[in-house]
């Protein structure tokens, strides 16, 4: 019963908004239209409408993906200071962040239908019906990623659940989840790391160091689209994030950021220093490879953002103006958007394993669909936290919508 | 190709006719509904195509086809309902009496490859034949066109007397102590695309390549729903009903051995290969990974794939190497042989040979 009147509470308070509101939630819907008329459309002509070919076969949608996965995991940076080190600012935002966290991964999983050549099948991953390969680091990263889904849904909604009836939040249920949910976290990003390191034929990707490298870059990602949020919040509505928080997560990213660099560097310098033929996906990369240069100026425009926008977190005057720091942290995201996206997945299929250099060109198709599956995070992610805010500031909960049922 | 092709043995092995008419036959009412057990829709749909026999049969069985299982999970049964769907519905697509072989691996048999690289002349008639056997798309747009085997034309003037003094080629890093010569340029490594007068051409040496059919295959690892898998008799083989084109067969593969269908293959009505294989040369659909198979519709009845059968100098040779009077067998024991990117640890049943 209170079930039904948290849903029907959840879905009035979210409908209701100005006008901006159904602005904005109308561009998106546009964008996401878009998405499924190109959706059908490579469902109907195949993946030739995509600039994908049998020589570069992962591109856009693999690294909106792979980077997504990195988003979800950044949650853990509210996660991890609200619940290990108490953080008080944080403690009062961590729903937003498992807010964040479920609609990366469903955009993930958007993007893996975008990415197969016939999403119509995926259903033989799943027992009884499919078979789930052990061996597979396809089929781990979907059992874990289908898990944190499931995780922060859970924590998320349990503990609006909570607020929303005024009971109390059961901590012998609650905390063990927040804690593995937390170990989680690292684990979605890193066994998506192996999904691509594990593999000697592709030697641009086969080092170790990839899943710390994904994890040091979804943790500078992921707080810096936090803090954009928080921000955007702070700005719309009457709900309050301690400058606390934003501190706390603008620190983290600088840290992050420059571990990124430096890893980024140590590869080079390993790479080139002997350049054999396993460094030609870098050095295409860098310089371009027989003449072909299209993902250079990814690289290099990717280069200067994050050593920028890493330059100036340091100055603890430009992180803490609340005016600048959006402009860093769009820096940072979109630096490590290209560099962990195209600049690390196409490169990896340049040249190919028999040594054929060709270039990645996204079509138009695969631009809108991107565009698309953005939006519809964007859309989601605007109810979640609308949702969620409501509850947090008491604007709805159990007893009001009573009161409001019975007048 | 035409029918008669159909080695005479092969019916007597097949449980069932091949003869799509007579299948059509027995295909019951029973029959179909078992087939489509999994989902009674499907079955009703399906027994109802069959009673009415328009095109919409032909959706039907494709519908049925969405719900099956992964081939090596089916019973006999399921393989034959399975293998008498698909020849109704390519039958009907191609205007001809389609078969598809469901034979499975023999025992006592290991298939293996060798290629004499000095013979090789580069004319490439095993790439031709290879597409025609298999029934590979051949559209005109980018990515319509699939090859299973590339032969690689190496420049042999690589290691000529004049460039040996030219240093190493550029962008390959900078040598602090050792030559300092003003690089020659990058040369291709393999050029698949060339178009000669006369082969062989005298400045080139060739080397072909295709599916290794490793022992211990990266791209059967990473299949998420393994539907790619080695057969007991040794080929790696796709279930393309049950690929989900995910493409990560593709990135694990060294010998980039394998091919996304990224359109509906282009594969005209009187160019069809009717001698099919389940797990070989039967067309494939939309979105799904397809890759060299040694023939299996021919190999499986004792014949040799098309590449060795076309090749004019007898560079390709291929055999049981569990038969130590096999010629493979006899090339392994006596020749130079070596494996391509053993370092890889793939161990793969294509070996390279020269005199």
């Amino acid at each position: 019963m209170r079930l039904i009147s948290f849903a029907n509470d959840y879905v009035r308070y979210v409908l209701r908004g100005s006008t901006k509101f159904y602005a904005w939630m109308g561009f998106l819907s546009v964008l996401i239209v878009g998405m499924m008329y190109v959706f059908y459309l490579q469902n109907t002509e195949g993946l030739i409408v995509t600039g994908m070919t049998s020589q570069i076969h992962d591109g856009l949608y693999f690294a909106n993906l792979v980077f997504l996965v990195g988003v979800a995991a950044g949650a853990v940076t509210i996660v991890f200071p609200a619940y290990v080190y108490h953080h008080d600012g944080m403690h009062k935002v961590t729903v937003l962040g498992e807010m964040l966290a479920i609609t990366a991964v469903i955009m993930v999983m958007m993007f893996v239908f975008a990415h197969m050549g016939r999403p119509d099948r995926l259903w033989h991953m799943i027992p009884p019906w499919g078979i789930y390969s052990f061996s597979a680091m396809l089929g781990w990263d979907v059992l874990v990623l289908n898990g944190y889904l499931f995780l922060n849904i859970a924590c998320g909604f349990y503990y609006l659940w909570a607020k929303y009836t005024g009971t109390k939040v059961n901590n012998r249920i609650f905390m063990p989840l927040v804690y593995i949910s937390i170990v989680w976290a690292l684990s979605i990003h890193t066994v998506t790391a192996f999904l691509i390191s594990t593999m000697p034929s592709r030697p641009m990707w086969f080092h170790s160091m990839m899943p710390i490298r994904f994890i040091t870059t979804a943790f500078a990602a992921g707080p810096a689209l936090i803090i954009l949020i928080f921000l955007i919040i702070r700005k719309n509505t009457k709900f309050w994030i301690e400058d606390s928080a934003i501190n706390l997560l603008s620190t983290i990213v600088s840290w992050c950021l420059g571990l990124a660099i430096f890893l980024t560097m140590s590869e080079i310098v390993v790479e080139l220093y002997a350049r054999t033929e396993h460094a030609n996906g870098l050095y295409y990369l860098m310089f371009g490879l027989h003449g072909l240069t299209s993902l250079v100026p990814w690289f290099w425009s990717s280069m200067a953002l994050m050593l920028t926008s890493f330059v100036l977190f340091l100055i603890p005057s430009v992180r803490t103006n609340y005016k600048r720091l959006p402009i860093l942290c769009v820096m940072a995201f979109t630096g490590i958007w290209i560099e962990k996206g195209m600049g690390l997945i196409v490169p990896g299929f340049v040249p190919t394993p028999i040594g054929e250099v060709t270039e990645y060109y996204p079509t138009f198709v695969e631009w809108l669909m991107t565009a698309g599956i953005w939006a519809f995070g964007f859309f989601i992610l605007t109810i979640l936290l609308k949702g969620a805010i409501g509850i947090l500031q008491g604007e709805i909960s159990y007893g009001s919508s009573q009161a409001a049922s019975a007048e | 190709m035409s029918t008669d092709n159909t080695p005479p043995d092969s019916t007597d092995r097949m449980p069932a006719s091949a003869d799509p008419a007579q299948a059509a036959q027995k295909s019951s009412r029973r029959d179909f509904l078992k087939a489509g057990g999994m989902l009674s829709l499907s079955s009703l749909m399906g027994t109802a195509a069959l009673m009415a026999q328009t095109d919409e049969a032909k959706a039907t069985v494709e519908w049925a086809e969405h719900f099956q299982k992964n081939y090596r999970l089916m019973t006999d049964d399921e393989k034959n309902e399975a293998r008498i769907r698909l020849e109704r519905r390519h039958s009907a697509e191609y205007g001809k009496k389609v078969t598809v072989d469901t034979s499975a691996a023999q025992p006592g048999v290991l298939m293996g490859y060798a290629l004499n690289i000095r013979k090789c002349i580069g004319c490439r008639r095993c790439v031709k034949a290879c597409v025609e056997e298999n029934n590979q798309s051949r559209g005109t747009r980018p990515g319509e066109r699939i090859e299973w085997i590339q032969v690689l034309r190496m420049e042999r003037g690589e290691f000529s007397q004049e460039k040996m003094n030219q240093g190493y080629p550029e962008g390959l890093g900078i040598q602090v102590g050792g030559n300092a010569y003003t690089p020659a340029g990058q040369v291709l490594e393999g050029q698949y695309h060339y178009t000669p007068e006369a082969v062989p051409e005298k400045d080139a040496t060739y080397m072909p390549i295709a599916c290794m059919q490793c022992e211990k295959p990266p791209c059967v690892k990473v299949c998420p729903v393994r539907t790619t898998y080695r057969e007991a008799d040794g080929p790696v083989v796709i279930d393309y009903n049950w690929c989900i084109g995910c493409r990560m067969c593709m990135s694990a593969c060294p010998y980039w051995a394998r091919r996304m269908n990224v359109a509906k293959p282009v594969l005209p009505k009187d160019e069809m290969n009717p001698v099919t294989h389940y797990l070989g040369n039967r067309p494939r659909m939309r979105g799904v990974v397809e890759k060299c198979h040694w023939c299996l519709q021919r190999t499986r009845q004792g014949r040799y794939p098309a590449c060795v059968e076309v090749c004019p100098v007898g560079a390709r040779k291929f055999g049981n190497l569990l038969d130590p009077e096999s010629e493979v067998s006899l090339i392994l024991a006596r020749k130079n042989v070596f494996r391509l990117k053993a370092e890889l640890n793939t161990f793969p049943k294509f070996f390279y040979f020269y005199d």
